[in-house]
């Protein structure tokens, strides 16, 4: 067997930037002094004169980058979801999501796989803060081709889009030739009628190894990789989870106000269903390597596998 | 500046006093305070600085600008309803459920606004943002943004200063309304902003203090804004909250509060009066 090929997504981003930026005059790029680290660097070397600095001022880079789309621009700006998210929240609320500007927020470091930094720059609730805001597209791509597509979508797209990338190298489970990307549609990656495990992100690989471990225990479960958070693809789950009877949400990101309580919602009001929710319990982080960190706080297949067999 | 171009903007300027007080007093909120402070520079920007048309609000290559202080929409509505953006009769609706005039602007609803604003600190980083897209799309375009001088304790000011100084945006004009009052007092008793001219000046502005009620001090500011090159420029215009109303001249308490019919009858007796005198010397 071939080693399977791994890449972050925040590389894949940098590179989608720098495909957009070839394509489209209208492309802008702003970081708030984390290039090399978010990967606007790779645009920054392609179109130094459309990449624009802000220094450590998130809160102003989000209503420059709204002022830029005012003027017919389509600005992407990046920081760590912890600031990009986080601390320009009421900026992206005001001054993006409110005016329905055209603004893309590329976030990076998401989650707690940023691992060593620790829990300051762990942001788990990235998630709940943007699909609080109405109009606004969120999306958290599983590995770095859905990552390209999804970028690419972003700038189709009419209207702010959140998109959130991780730190880590995760292996690549899409094949670029065929993928394609839609926003607001889920993707099923197994088949099976046991569980519906619904997973986002970087969780996508640990659902898909959960799914493994559990059918060699005779329970099937049908992984769907929920790249879009918002809006959500309601059908698929409920069709999931009407095939199923039994749903396990999996994200990188707290179980309050993410992927879980949006899936949740769903079926409430469509066709309630036992769920559980795998995710970060209302904790903060800590500092760690990544894939220890992310097995301490429950974010495993193993874990995922516990879950789907504890109820 | 001739006589008669000075007598019509101070008409001009009346007669939106005369709409902020109405708008108030309908609504039975808002903020007359500031926006009675910006009422003459609002006036000079329609009339003599921007280049706008009032009949295709959203022509590509108008001018910009930005309310910074959001809160003052009575006077931005009134100066755009009497320049011919919307009808005059229509300010009555704002602040009125499901009508296109919010309590602070929305640039989907109404023509000839900009920016959504409303959140203190904001716009100024928007205007940057404008000012800067514009450079970059090669744009004849200037920038405007209006901020009230409580606002400057709003970081991201300072922020966005920065951010304009670093890209040398000599299209932007940052107008700072120093009416030296906010929504709890004085801002010297509140949190003293100090020298905002030497703040400005260290922050890369090429700076500009005038009397904010003065139409031909406007007119140099702008001139001098104009011939600046390289760096953005900030109009500190001294000015008195509530304006034009006696009773609510230098006043915090008319920061955010609306005249009862009593209170809206006097002011617009005192507006009618001063309109009467400017039309009397007109003839």
């Amino acid at each position: 067997m071939s080693e399977i090929k791994k890449i972050a997504t925040r590389e894949s981003y940098g590179i989608a930037l720098a495909e957009l930026g070839a394509a489209h005059e209208d492309v802008v790029v702003l970081d708030a002094d984390l290039s090399k680290s978010t990967k606007t660097d790779t645009f920054k070397k392609a179109f130094p004169d459309r990449h624009f600095n802000c220094g450590i001022a998130e809160c102003n880079m989000a209503a420059t980058a709204a002022g830029m789309a005012a003027m017919g621009l389509v600005p992407f700006f990046s920081s760590f979801a912890m600031f990009a998210a986080g601390r320009a929240f009421e900026q992206i609320r005001n001054s993006i999501g409110y005016p329905k500007l055209n603004v893309k927020i590329g976030a990076t470091h998401g989650g707690i796989s940023v691992g060593e930094d620790g829990a300051s720059h762990q942001c788990c609730e990235d998630f709940a803060l943007m699909r609080s805001i109405p109009g606004m597209v969120v999306l958290c791509p599983s590995d770095g081709v859905e990552a390209k597509a999804a970028v690419h979508a972003a700038y189709e797209h009419q209207g702010p889009v959140y998109m959130r990338f991780g730190r880590l190298a995760l292996p690549v489970i899409h094949d670029e030739a065929t993928f394609k990307f839609e926003i607001g549609k889920g993707e099923q990656l197994t088949d099976g009628s046991d569980v519906a495990i619904i997973a986002t992100g970087l969780m996508v690989g640990e659902a898909l190894k959960a799914a493994e471990t559990l059918h060699e225990e005779g329970i099937h479960a049908r992984v769907i990789n929920m790249c879009s958070i918002k809006p959500l693809d309601e059908e698929l789950v409920i069709e999931a989870a009407k095939a199923c009877g039994k749903v396990v949400t999996c994200e990188e990101h707290s179980v309050i106000g993410g992927l879980g309580e949006a899936v949740a919602m769903t079926l409430a009001k469509n066709c309630p269903t036992k769920m559980r929710c795998v995710g970060v319990q209302d904790v903060f982080g800590s500092s760690g390597p990544a894939w220890p960190v992310l097995k301490k706080f429950g974010l495993s297949a193993e874990n995922i596998v516990e879950t789907v067999k504890s109820f | 500046m001739t006589n008669q171009e000075r007598r019509e903007l101070s008409v001009f300027a009346c007669k939106v006093r005369m709409g902020i007080i109405d708008i108030v007093h309908n609504a039975k909120s808002g903020h007359p305070g500031g926006s009675l402070s910006g009422a003459d520079m609002m006036t000079y920007l329609y009339n003599k600085e921007m280049r706008v048309r009032p009949e295709e609000p959203k022509w590509a290559d108008r001018d910009r600008f930005v309310l910074s202080k959001g809160h003052t929409a009575p006077g931005l509505y009134a100066t755009l309803a009497n320049r011919g953006f919307f009808p005059v009769e229509d300010l009555r609706l704002t602040r009125t459920l499901g009508g296109y005039l919010q309590g602070h602007p929305n640039m989907n609803t109404t023509p000839g606004v900009d920016m959504s604003t409303g959140s203190l600190g904001q716009g100024v980083s928007v205007a940057a943002g404008m000012a800067k897209a514009a450079k970059y799309m090669k744009k004849d375009v200037n920038v405007y943004t209006l901020l009230g001088d409580g606002e400057i304790d709003e970081g991201e000011v300072w922020e966005a200063f920065m951010f304009a100084a670093h890209y040398a945006l000599d299209n932007l004009c940052v107008i700072i309304d120093i009416n030296g009052l906010q929504i709890d007092g004085r801002t010297k008793d509140v949190m003293d902003t100090g020298s905002i001219s030497d703040k400005m000046k260290a922050f890369g502005f090429s700076v500009v203090e005038i009397d904010g009620h003065s139409f031909d001090d406007m007119e140099k500011a702008f001139a001098a804004f104009h011939a600046c090159e390289g760096k953005p420029t900030a109009i500190l215009m001294h000015t008195h909250k509530g304006k034009g109303v006696s009773f609510m001249e230098d006043s915090a308490a008319w920061h955010g509060a609306a005249p009862n019919d009593e209170q809206y009858e006097k002011a617009m007796s005192e507006l009618r009066a001063q309109l009467a005198e400017l039309e009397a010397a007109h003839e």
